[in-house]
């Protein structure tokens, strides 16, 4: 794949293009080859955590063990949750925000180009390591990857230490991409481009990027505290030694929820993009999405609870938590209101970035419906743990996260490649996917209410057509994936050439350089009007 | 361009991260503050010192219950299941501890208040979840607890549930020398 990026690096780029070899990739501080390594270590992960996941809908294709024992069945399911969370959603992000960010705001590079490149190699090292241990003796990490103690001290597998420490890195790694997109923003922007001028996913990575950096470091603590318990004889979690295993969800889920929204801002962001593009109108109420975003920001540090309603909070906390959670829906609202007044009247087009951003809009706010359901703290009680919860949370990081994304490549890959997708291939690729992902996880609503678990091998016989109309939904998902890599490689190659700005309607500074974006860019930096 | 106030920003950036990373770590006394403040998760306070009229007209009562952490394998149980009591007065339990092990061994009891809101009017004068317990092989013994019902006790609550869990810690905390009953009274 390097080679054939290599190829068009340098066909358009006489004067500073890129050094030659694998050393380019190695060495790069150029935010564009970071982006695009970000971009690929990002797919690479997703068809990996993927590929988990097709094991996992395998064994529950029908009731009874029959593919994998329980014990790999439990790395499954913590291997597919860690690798697609912190494997591919946040990399493909910090690869849009590498190679947009600069892009969209005049600059010619990221703030800290070295940091920028050492951010990256952190993480094939992080996942190396963490994939490693699954052919360790024992087994890698078995305890979900809310990895609760003591599943995850008293009784995790030995190679829990690399998992710890391949945390670490990644936290590192994320906090470092944060630091260089906050500097970048701050710093970097072109005469004129003044806050209220960014494009909405430039403002909304502002805001992903402290969350970051309030958040990361709260999981390195929580992850520390347990190789303590585990190594030198602390008690953090033991109620032995006079520690609590509750603490440990406080502090995971004082880090978890706000990573949730790490998950979807910047896709927020992406979409308020192509939503006006396709639309052919300007976003409605950009300060107001403006303002949403940093409501959505503030309360996701207040809501953590609502995910640990079981476990014993006196009531006077649920009620606070359910009702803090609850209040999330007003900005999210406003945000959805937004999109759709502003696709309202316009002279819409539904091309491949479009068909996924109208997808995005409508699921996305199924997966707030079914999240505000889990908020009513007695239904939660019976939703809790059950498939509905994972039929939530897969609402709003598939359609969410991931179609942000794929709506992001599609909208973004003329500029990378200087070639058109085939958009007939495009349109393929989103309708399958669509299909797919519905025929998935709609059914997972209905087995969860009904009272199947989560994390289980095996279940009792009433759920089994529904598990296998979810399982045949899961493999076309997944299939289709491998499509989209075919599709990516074929515009890379070649296509119909982009112009500077193919989509008619687009807004911004990203469009006024050429297709392919060369390898520098706003080195004499741009006038805002 | 931005030199210096880049290098202002960047090391104000990973200021912040070092203090959060401090932060989680200070969740943890706070959570524990938090929860004896407010009887979170049952969580009583340690040690109560003061002292209460009892009040005749009303009588609670109060269920004792003793659990074995998973891989702790001493005897233990309360002399009664439940009890009577009276808001402000000094009640005692005892619970009997017996280790049927051939080697000698520490252990740790930790209680618990249900429900969780009358943790906070729960005292405790004196506990064996106070100290650690150490007994040889075949040692039988019983341990007091004396405790108050606080009077403010919400009117609604009408019995509560002291439970015990019993943690082996011997790995943690080898039974180094037997401690007299001096000691023990000592150290309190
Ligand atoms: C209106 C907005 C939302 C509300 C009210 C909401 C509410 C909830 C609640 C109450 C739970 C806990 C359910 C339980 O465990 O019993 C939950 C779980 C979850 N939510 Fe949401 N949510 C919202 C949006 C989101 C978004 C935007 C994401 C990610 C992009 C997300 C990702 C998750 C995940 C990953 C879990 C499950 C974590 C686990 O236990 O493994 N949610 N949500
Ligand atoms: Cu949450």
């Amino acid at each position: 794949m390097s080679a054939v990026i290599d190829e068009h690096g340098h066909g358009h780029e006489h004067v500073h293009g890129p050094a030659k070899g694998l050393m380019r990739w190695v060495l790069t501080t150029n935010h564009k080859d970071i982006g695009t390594m970000y971009l690929w270590f990002s797919f690479t992960m997703f068809l990996l955590g993927g590929s988990f996941a097709m094991v996992i809908r395998a064994e529950l294709f029908q009731p009874g063990l029959q593919i994998v024992e329980p014990a790999f069945f439990n790395q499954m399911t913590t291997m597919h949750g860690l690798i697609m969370v912190f494997g591919a959603v946040m990399p493909a992000f910090v690869g849009l925000a590498n190679w947009m960010i600069p892009l969209m705001i005049g600059a010619p590079d990221m703030a800290l180009p070295r940091m920028n490149n050492f951010s990256f190699w952190l993480l094939p090292a992080a996942f190396l390591l963490l994939v490693s241990t699954l052919f360790s003796p024992g087994g890698g990490p078995n305890f979900g990857w809310t990895f609760y103690a003591p599943l995850s001290t008293t009784y995790a597998p030995e190679s829990v230490t690399f998992f710890i420490f391949a945390i670490h890195l990644m936290g590192i790694s994320s906090i470092m991409g944060a630091i260089n997109v906050i500097a970048t923003i701050l710093n970097l922007r072109a005469p004129g481009m003044t806050l209220m001028k960014m494009p909405l996913f430039v403002w909304t990575w502002l805001i992903t990027a402290f969350l970051l950096i309030a958040v990361m470091p709260v999981l390195a603590g929580v992850v520390t505290m347990m190789l303590m318990d585990i190594h030198f004889g602390t008690s953090f979690f033991s109620a032995a030694g006079g520690g609590d295993p509750v603490l440990f969800q406080h502090v995971f889920w004082f880090f978890g929820h706000p990573e949730v929204y790490i998950m979807i801002l910047p896709a927020f962001g992406a979409v308020s993009s192509i939503i006006p593009a396709f639309s052919r109108k300007p976003l409605f109420g950009y300060t107001s999405m403006v303002y949403a975003t940093g409501a959505i920001a503030f309360l996701s540090f207040i809501v953590w609870a609502h995910h640990m309603f079981v476990v014993g909070v006196p009531v006077v906390g649920e009620l606070f938590f359910m009702y803090a959670t609850m209040l999330i829906a007003v900005p999210t609202g406003v945000k959805v209101f937004n999109w759709v007044s502003t696709m309202w009247q316009g002279a819409l087009t539904f091309e491949t970035p479009m068909l996924f951003a109208v997808a995005f809009v409508i699921l996305f706010t199924i997966g707030g419906f079914s999240g505000l359901m889990l908020a009513i703290a007695p239904a939660d009680f019976q939703y809790h743990d059950t498939y509905f919860v994972v039929a939530h949370f897969h609402y709003v990081l598939v359609p969410g996260a991931i179609f942000g994304i794929f709506a992001s490549a599609y909208y973004w890959l003329p500029k990378w490649t200087g070639h058109m997708y085939d958009e007939t291939l495009g349109k393929l690729h989103f309708w399958l996917s669509f299909i797919g992902m519905n025929m998935a996880f709609f059914p997972m609503h209905f087995v969860g209410l009904a009272g199947m678990p989560r994390r289980v091998p095996d279940y009792n016989l009433q759920f089994a057509d529904f598990n296998m109309v979810s399982s045949i939904g899961a493999f076309t998902f997944g299939a289709t994936q491998i499509f989209f890599l075919f599709i990516v490689i074929k515009c890379i190659r070649g296509g119909e050439p982009a112009p500077a700005k193919p989509w008619d309607g687009a807004e911004g500074l990203e469009w006024s350089v050429p297709s392919p974006a060369p390898y520098h860019t706003f080195q004499t930096p741009p006038e805002v009007k | 361009m931005h030199g210096l106030s880049q290098r202002r920003l960047v090391l104000r950036l990973s200021l912040m991260t070092v203090v959060m990373f401090a932060f989680g770590f200070a969740l943890v006394p706070l959570y524990d503050v938090m929860c004896q403040a407010f009887g979170i998760n049952g969580k009583t306070a340690g040690q109560y010192q003061g002292s209460q009229v009892s009040d005749p007209s009303r009588s609670i009562r109060v269920q004792f219950m003793s659990t074995n952490a998973s891989d702790m394998v001493w005897e233990f149980h309360a002399k009664a299941d439940q009890i009577e009591v009276n808001p402000g007065a000094v009640n005692q339990m005892v619970f009997i501890a017996r280790n049927p092990t051939g080697r000698s061994m520490t252990a740790q009891a930790v209680p618990s208040i249900t429900p969780a809101e009358a943790a906070a009017y729960f005292h405790k004068t004196e506990c064996f979840c106070f100290s650690q317990q150490v007994l040889q092989p075949g040692e039988r013994i019983e341990m007091p607890v004396r405790f108050i019902v606080d009077r403010d006790l919400p009117a609604h609550v009408k019995h509560l549930t002291l439970a015990y869990t019993l943690f082996d810690i011997t790995a943690r905390q080898p039974p180094v020398a037997r401690l007299t009953a001096e000691d023990v009274q000592g150290a309190r």
